[in-house]
């Protein structure tokens, strides 16, 4: 479900400046927006307003299409999922009965929000037996995943997130964000993620609302293009430094071109003075030496070659290598590890070719050259920007299998 | 005659005047609790709501209460409506304190994640504030429970019912025979109603109070 944003404008009465100031914006549906930006920035409060737990002062507000204004609130509340920092359980009840407590507002009958209970508990992870725990006799981490089991529960097309992971370790929430890309990529929820973390807005955002004061919209865009080109100082000054690093994550190692041809190999058993011969015509000094499942296990130097008798036990094992399904990150760490480059190998393990820092360099430069002519556009009201879209489409593709993502 | 021998002899006088003692006590308790927490509920969000409800309340509890009794006798008579009017009087300031302490001190994210669910104000209020904030409303109550346990005794000055009828009846007659015993089994009486009544709390405290926010 789509929403929108149309003039949106907070104003507590006896403040001088609005808390919210003429927020245009279209959140697309089936998609993580992170709304981002520092504290008192008013992105909670714009967040809220989508399910009128704040009420707009003036403009519109649709989700799906219907106005949310001209509905009754505790009904819509109910069909928009609501997650927050700290999780927000009811320390008096369940587990299950925290999960259930959306279906049961519903008037679902008992069987079916015991089903659904269950269900949402395996969905998150948890075990069954965590059903009749309290809140209190579980860890954080625990209790955010109980958070959005409930703000799950009832099925709604629309999920708001405020935060939901800023009381947990650093570890723990890794976890979590890599949960939650996952179950996005079952569910296709529209997703609004609040947080003052940039770094968490990169990881999960397939669009990035960066707000500033009076929740101003200062660049609306996919995580590629504010990293390769920030709208601002203020945009750039948030995405801090090492954005050539984050972009890094967002990139995989198929996304870019490996050098499949350049590297000498020779099987394990082959005879040292074919590969000796195979070096001098090619005229280079380094070759992989791959085992009989076609896997790398070592590098071999031409120097290697004149004391081994067999390639065997010449010349020294491969560290660190990298699947085509690995972040340019990995990537880099692995060429920074080997000193030079790194071997890429396809799902079974099975080498595919190379990847060297030339390549890794090629890659980002291309994203600042891709992303360096759509300034004047991505700024607040470019939700009819084709050219975003198209973006945006492009990273459902990496985003659904997330095992491999680096924070 | 010693204390126990009385207290054997007088037995059939004495049950009656205990039962209607603890009936009364209770009963009040059960109306100021309706009342207090009601009245807890009314103010708790406005910080001078809160201020004067607590006020008022205690500012009742420093009218002394023998004061208070007879000054309701000219407008409600004797008897039962004086008793009842100063008891349940007696019985509200800690039962609207700790109302307003327990509502207030309920995190506000939880009942920003209750509205966010899609629970109204009323249900917010009854299946999310009341049950956490009860076991401190419960404390309010059973702290009322004793108090009222003394305070009903003075109630026999205004021929109210109970055990206070032995004790003032036995100092009235200071020096005579019996006079002393008499007090005591009154006083004696109070006390072993209001352990047997706070064990009586215990219980429902453990009934009522969701093990999820048992201390």
């Amino acid at each position: 479900m789509e929403i929108t944003l149309d003039h949106v404008t907070k104003h507590y009465p006896g403040q001088r400046e609005a808390a919210v100031e003429d927020v245009s914006i279209v959140l697309p549906a089936g998609r993580i927006t992170v709304f981002v930006g520092p504290s008192g920035c008013g992105k909670t409060t714009t967040m809220k307003m989508i399910n009128r737990l704040i009420e707009p002062t003036s403009g519109t507000i649709t989700v799906g299409g219907a106005d949310v204004l001209s509905m009754d609130p505790d009904r819509l509340r109910r069909g928009i999922g609501y997650a927050i920092q700290q999780a927000g359980l009811f320390p008096h009840l369940t587990v299950a009965q925290n999960i259930g407590m959306v279906p049961g507002l519903l008037g679902w009958d008992r069987a079916r929000t015991a089903d659904r209970t269950a269900e949402m508990l395996d969905l998150v992870g948890l075990d069954a037996e965590f059903a009749d725990r309290f809140p209190r006799q579980l860890s954080g981490g625990q209790q955010q995943r109980v958070g959005v089991a409930r703000a799950l529960a009832a099925d709604p097309p629309v999920l708001l997130m405020d935060e939901p992971f800023g009381a947990v370790d650093p570890i723990t929430r890794g976890n979590l964000q890599d949960e939650l890309l996952n179950l996005q990529s079952e569910l296709g929820k529209t997703i609004v993620f609040v947080t003052h973390d940039f770094d968490e807005a990169v990881k999960l955002g397939d669009r990035i609302a960066v707000l500033g004061p009076r929740s101003k919209v200062l660049q609306f865009d996919t995580p590629e293009a504010i990293l390769a080109n920030p709208a601002d100082d203020t945009v750039a000054g948030f995405v801090g430094a090492g954005a050539s690093l984050k972009q890094l994550t967002l990139l995989r190692v198929r996304d870019v071109e490996i050098d499949r041809t350049g590297v000498v190999t020779a099987g394990v058993d082959d005879p040292v003075p074919e590969l000796r011969g195979k070096l001098a015509e090619s005229r280079t000094k380094f070759a992989l030496v791959l085992d009989r499942r076609n896997r790398p296990v070592r590098w071999v130097h031409v120097r290697d070659l004149n004391a081994a008798t067999s390639l065997a036990g010449a010349g020294k094992p491969v560290g660190d290598s990298v699947s085509v399904q690995s972040t340019l990150q990995d990537a880099l760490e692995a060429i920074l590890t080997e000193g030079g480059n790194a071997a890429v190998t396809g799902p079974r393990g099975e080498y595919l070719g190379t990847i060297g820092l030339g390549t890794v360099t090629d890659a980002i430069a291309a994203l600042r050259e891709e992303h360096s002519d759509d300034h004047s556009d991505n700024h607040a009201d470019n939700h009819s920007d084709n050219h975003s879209d198209n973006h945006a489409d492009d990273r459902t593709g990496p985003r659904a299998d997330s095992e491999g993502v680096t924070p | 005659m010693d204390l126990w021998d009385f207290i054997v002899q007088r037995w059939d006088r004495l049950l009656p005047e205990a039962a209607l003692h603890a009936s009364a006590v209770i009963q009040c308790t059960i109306i100021a609790a309706v009342a207090g927490v009601a009245l807890g509920v009314a103010v708790y969000r406005s910080p001078a709501g809160s201020a004067l409800a607590t006020a008022l309340t205690s500012a009742i509890l420093t009218v002394p209460s023998f004061a208070l009794l007879g000054l309701l006798i000219p407008v409600l008579g004797l008897g039962v409506p004086p008793t009842v009017v100063a008891l349940v009087l007696y019985a509200l300031l800690p039962i609207v304190r700790n109302t307003i302490v327990g509502l207030s001190g309920v995190d506000s994210a939880i009942t920003d994640a209750a509205r966010g669910i899609g629970m109204n104000r009323l249900r917010v209020l009854t299946r999310v504030e009341l049950r956490l904030a009860w076991p401190a409303i419960l404390t309010g109550i059973r702290v009322s429970t004793q108090l009222l346990m003394g305070i009903a005794a003075i109630a026999a000055y205004a021929k109210g019912p109970g055990l206070g009828t032995e004790i003032f009846s036995g100092l009235a007659r200071a020096g005579s025979a019996n006079a002393t015993n008499q007090a005591l089994a009154g006083t004696l009486g109070i006390v072993v109603l209001a352990l047997l009544v706070d064990g009586v709390f215990v219980l429902v405290g453990r009934l009522t109070v969701s093990r999820g926010i048992r201390d």
